[in-house]
């Protein structure tokens, strides 16, 4: 077990009085390798902390290394073609070193998580009631007949209308929100410690956005389960979340929980997202301010701040030294200039 | 479900009708038209007289269409002018069809039977040496035309090592009792257990000849499909659920995987139609396709435009029962 | 998935092919970690590589393009300077007097001669090097032919649209619906006088409805496509349209389609000639031809088929496997 081996520097700071962390990421890296091309490094050393009950966000755009962190978490990555290193300690076990089977044990019973697209995540020839039966059988031992009307109990639970219907319904003939209603309802079949949600609002309406996300936060505050939420979507987190996680390039660039960050971003980049929604308080005629520039501006972490490209008030330094992250009160700052004052 | 059959059985009464149009035009454009098409080149002038009279070629065409169709419903295609002189085309037809019948499951079986088990484990090591291996072997053997195939595993197993019969669908001499045409089942509800072991002996080379494309086929589709289920979300999340490896592999991987293959298997049946001919030709089996490669020789017309006829009406047929048969496994056929 | 108006899967596959310039082959094969790294790999991709540039990039790369590309290049040449090759005239019967019709027909090999002499005295090793020439020819003009076949009644469809659309797709889908190389052997038995142009024109015959299909279907796809409506919206001439936008983006199938059919119609023309409905005149020999021919004393000379059979699996794999990783680096799905 390598779990201690982690420097307390890289430590998260410890909220007074919320107990021993449930997830306890360390270090973690995450390489992929391809026949042909250069090793690209997806997750840069990321470590935070989940609590019991506790929600954490990780934020950022699309190839900021968020999914991955997660799959890396339920030991889901590709068989072949990466590497994954550091530790994720869960409840003082490292997953990173339990065997196949052991990790399948633990899946979907200790820890779920639901996915970004309802309709692809489901098999299409399998009824749904099957596909929560199916984990209730694994992890729980129940016969299909036993399993079945827990499977009911839980599409209702869920808000699925008619559910003894739907038990025998197959992916397609639901709607996009029921399908994800479905999928959590499977998350949630074995009373998991802890969730892990991949965007699982991106692929929907608005209007059903909002529905989802008021069931999950209903469940885990009456379930006790921990949460990780990835999302690119600040919204998502304001709702919901006790600790947002900013990442940027694989790396985590600002950390704080969540009133603070808000009222207060200190990394341009957090700085940056949270001008670019729309507010509907914001004088008239003001104009958004987008982030310039894409991920592909990015340079290197190893000798620079990945960052600075797009950065709206770089310094020399930032395109020479790869800023460290550095915890004040509760947060975690990755920036040789950070944005000052209330925003 | 019951509406999807019967308008896919309407749609195939159109197929067949058009069908019966291209063979009836493709029969009055064969050398020498119609007559001599249906007695030969040497007939006599009164014989061609009578059977133009007969036939009412003098008439417009839509009504010889008629005549024809309307004989062609009733199994009237004329006799056998060459394979077998005298008899009735169709009545030969209906003898000969058992013997394809049954070298066609057992080549199909074949190949659906190591195809399939064979692509999902080269799926399953992927870009390994027997993944490479398997791929570029069924490339080969799609590139071997079939009849020399079947001539090399006559030559080696059946002349040279003497395994296995030479050719035929069963020994002479045996006295074996035949009721349904289909000489192993023959051979089990008589009880004539050799008489069955002997028509398996003379199946076996002629299967694998016939089974070396739709296997190469079969594979390869379970291979490449198989491949894009294990990409897909939904097989991910089964993984997030810890479900165990059985479970993965039968219920969320093979059943979608193998909903392409079906199809396949359909289009292969066509496929070995065409494979029979060539097949049954060099083992002399006496089926339909040994039957079509000799008229196509003697240029036995009444006898080909039964079987061309029969054979396409087999397929489309063939194709409906796999697209029920994908309609049963593929809910979002069956439930739209 | 299925589309109940289709009787037959066979277009449902061409049809797939059509949509997604490639479809099984492997198709999902390189995307495992796609999901994962396409999250993060965008930095790669960005600077908008174009699709025949990145599939260029892959086959240089491809160990299978390159020997299935070596292979065609070789055979290409030797078909292009097969007289200066050759060390004997194909047509002379030099070895007659050896020729013993009833203890020795076949001349056996000797210095000069490395796989001996036919029936007719003539050169085996000479009439191969020279049969690649007709091969190529067979090949490339019957997929020739079915590719104009199927761009005339194709484009007709799809331009015209209408009735002209039903009654040609109509007639297409039937012709589908006949196991191909019977469609073959029945179009080749219409000739009265055997050539090598009805080998051809029967093998194109079979290829017309499968371009026609390939070519509708993929030019439907597009026809709704955002890059089409924009050139409509723009007040680009129709005309224009389907040849500027339209077509050229469905030649990628197209192509990959040709090659694949070279490939079977070399094996086809063995099987024609296997037949008695190839090209009787053997003056200027053909490898199908001469395999076709060969069975006549493949017992005892299996030699005489062996060549032939041999220069035609290894030119129909070059194709294949060329076609194959052809279809695989256009196909969009699997780039890298």
């Amino acid at each position: 077990m390598t779990s201690m081996s982690a420097s307390p520097s890289t430590h998260p700071s410890v909220h007074p009085g919320a107990g021993e962390p449930l997830l306890s990421v360390r270090d973690l890296r995450v390489t992929f390798q391809r026949q042909g091309q250069e090793p690209f490094e997806a997750v840069q050393g990321v470590s935070f902390d989940v609590r019991p009950g506790q929600t954490v966000g990780l934020v950022g755009e699309s190839g900021c290394g968020k999914s991955v962190t997660s799959l890396a978490i339920m030991g889901l990555l590709p068989k072949h073609g990466n590497h994954v290193s550091g530790t994720v300690d869960y409840e003082g076990t490292n997953l990173l070193t339990l065997s196949d089977q052991e990790m399948r044990d633990k899946r979907g019973k200790d820890i779920a998580m639901v996915f970004q697209d309802p309709l692809s995540s489901l098999n299409p020839v399998v009824p749904i009631g099957i596909q929560v039966t199916e984990v209730l059988e694994r992890h729980r031992g129940l016969s299909r007949k036993a399993a079945t009307p827990v499977a009911r109990d839980l599409l209702d639970r869920v808000g699925i209308p008619d559910p003894d219907r739907r038990l025998k319904d197959y992916p397609h003939q639901l709607s996009g929100g029921m399908r994800q209603r479905a999928l959590i309802a499977i998350a949630l079949a074995c009373k998991p410690r802890l969730l892990i949600a991949d965007e699982p609002t991106t692929a929907l309406d608005v209007t059903i956005q909002a529905q989802i996300l008021a069931l999950l936060k209903e469940l885990v505050q009456d379930t006790g389960t921990a949460l990780v939420m990835i999302t690119h979507d600040l919204g998502v987190i304001a709702g919901l979340c006790d600790e947002v996680n900013v990442l940027y390039g694989g790396r985590i660039v600002e950390r704080g929980e969540r009133h603070e960050l808000f009222a207060q971003p200190r990394h341009p980049y957090t700085h940056g997202l949270l001008a670019s929604i729309p507010r509907l308080d914001a004088p008239r005629g003001q104009r958004l301010q987008p982030i310039p520039g894409s991920v592909s501006d990015n340079l290197p972490w190893t000798h620079a701040c990945a960052f600075a490209p797009r950065c709206s008030q770089p310094i020399e330094v930032c395109t020479q030294v790869m800023p460290e992250l550095e915890e004040q009160h509760g947060r975690a700052l990755r920036c040789h200039n950070p944005v000052e004052g209330h925003r | 479900m019951l509406r999807f059959i019967i308008r896919r059985m309407i749609q195939m009464v159109g197929v067949v009708v058009v069908l019966s149009l291209l063979v009836f035009l493709w029969l009055r454009s064969l050398p020498g038209g119609t007559v001599s098409a249906i007695l030969g080149e040497k007939a006599t002038p009164e014989r061609r007289a009578a059977l133009e009279k007969a036939l009412g070629l003098d008439q417009p065409i839509y009504v010889q269409y008629w005549q024809f169709a309307k004989r062609a419903l009733h199994g009237d295609f004329g006799a056998s002018t060459k394979v077998l002189p005298g008899t009735d085309a169709f009545d030969l037809f209906m003898q000969r069809f058992p013997a394809t019948i049954e070298l066609s499951i057992v080549a199909i079986i074949l190949a659906v039977g190591l195809g399939i088990p064979l692509g999902y484990m080269a799926a399953r090591r992927h870009n390994s040496l027997f993944d490479n291996g398997s791929i570029v072997a069924s490339l080969v053997g799609v590139a071997v035309p079939v009849f020399f195939l079947a001539f090399l595993l006559k030559y080696y197993f059946a002349i040279k090592l003497h395994w296995l019969p030479v050719s035929g669908r069963q020994s002479a001499g045996l006295g074996a009792t035949h009721t349904t045409g289909f000489f192993v089942l023959d051979g089990l509800l008589t009880r004539e257990y050799d008489a069955a072991w002997d028509a398996i002996k003379h199946l076996i080379l002629p299967s694998l000849a016939l089974a070396t494309i739709p296997f190469a086929v079969i594979f390869r589709i379970t291979r490449a499909s198989v491949l894009e289920v294990l990409d897909e979300d939904y097989v991910r999340t089964a993984e997030s659920k810890g479900l165990t490896s059985r479970v993965i592999r039968g219920r969320h991987v093979l059943h979608n995987a193998l909903l392409p293959v079906v199809t396949t298997i359909g289009l292969q049946t066509g496929g070995l139609l065409v494979g029979a001919i060539l097949t049954e030709r060099v083992f002399n089996f006496g089926g339909i396709g040994d039957t079509v490669a000799q008229a196509f020789e003697q240029r036995d017309y009444g006898v080909l435009q039964v079987c061309i006829l029969m054979a396409a009406i087999t397929f489309v047929v063939v194709n409906l029962l796999v697209d029920i048969a994908y309609a049963v496994i593929d809910p979002r056929v069956r439930t739209r | 998935m299925d589309n109940p108006l289709n009787p037959n899967r066979k277009k449902q596959r061409i049809d797939d092919l059509a949509a997604t310039a490639g479809t099984g082959g492997g198709a999902g094969s390189v995307a495992v970690a796609d999901l994962t790294v396409g999250d993060a790999g965008h930095i790669a991709e960005s600077t908008g590589v174009s699709l025949i540039a990145s599939a260029w990039s892959r086959l240089r790369r491809d160990p299978v393009f390159l020997l299935g590309a070596f292979i065609t290049l070789a055979f290409v040449l030797l078909a292009i300077f097969s007289p200066l090759i050759a060390p004997h005239d194909p047509t002379a019967g030099l070895l007659l007097k050896e020729v013993r019709p009833q203890t020795n027909p076949i001349p056996g090999a000797r210095p000069g001669y490395p796989f001996g002499a036919d029936s007719s005295g003539r050169d085996i090793f000479s009439r191969l090097i020279v049969g690649s020439r007709q091969t190529l020819i067979v090949g490339v003009m019957a997929t020739l032919f079915g590719f104009i076949g199927g761009l005339t009644l194709g484009t007709l469809a799809g331009a015209i649209g209408g009735w002209v659309d039903s009654v040609v797709m109509r007639v297409v889908d039937v012709m589908l619906s006949i196991p191909s190389l019977l469609l073959a052997f029945s179009v080749a038995a219409i000739a009265a006088r055997p050539s090598q142009w009805t080998v051809i024109v029967a093998i194109a015959t079979v290829q017309v409805p499968i371009f026609a299909r390939l070519l509708r279907g993929s030019m439907l796809a597009q026809r709704g496509s955002d890059h089409v409506l924009a050139a409509r919206a723009l007040g680009v001439k129709p005309s224009a349209i389907v040849f500027r936008h339209m077509l050229p983006n469905s030649l990628s199938p197209v192509i990959v389609q040709a090659t694949l059919v070279v490939a079977s119609a070399i094996i086809d023309a063995a099987a024609l000639s296997f037949l008695g409905l190839g090209n009787p005149d053997d003056r200027q020999p053909e490898w199908g031809q001469m395999l076709g021919k060969a069975q006549q004393y493949i017992y005892d000379h299996p030699a005489l088929a062996i060549w032939p059979a041999l220069c035609i699996i290894v030119v129909a794999l070059g194709f294949t496997l060329m076609g194959e990783s052809l279809r695989e680096a256009l196909d969009p799905k699997s780039r890298r």
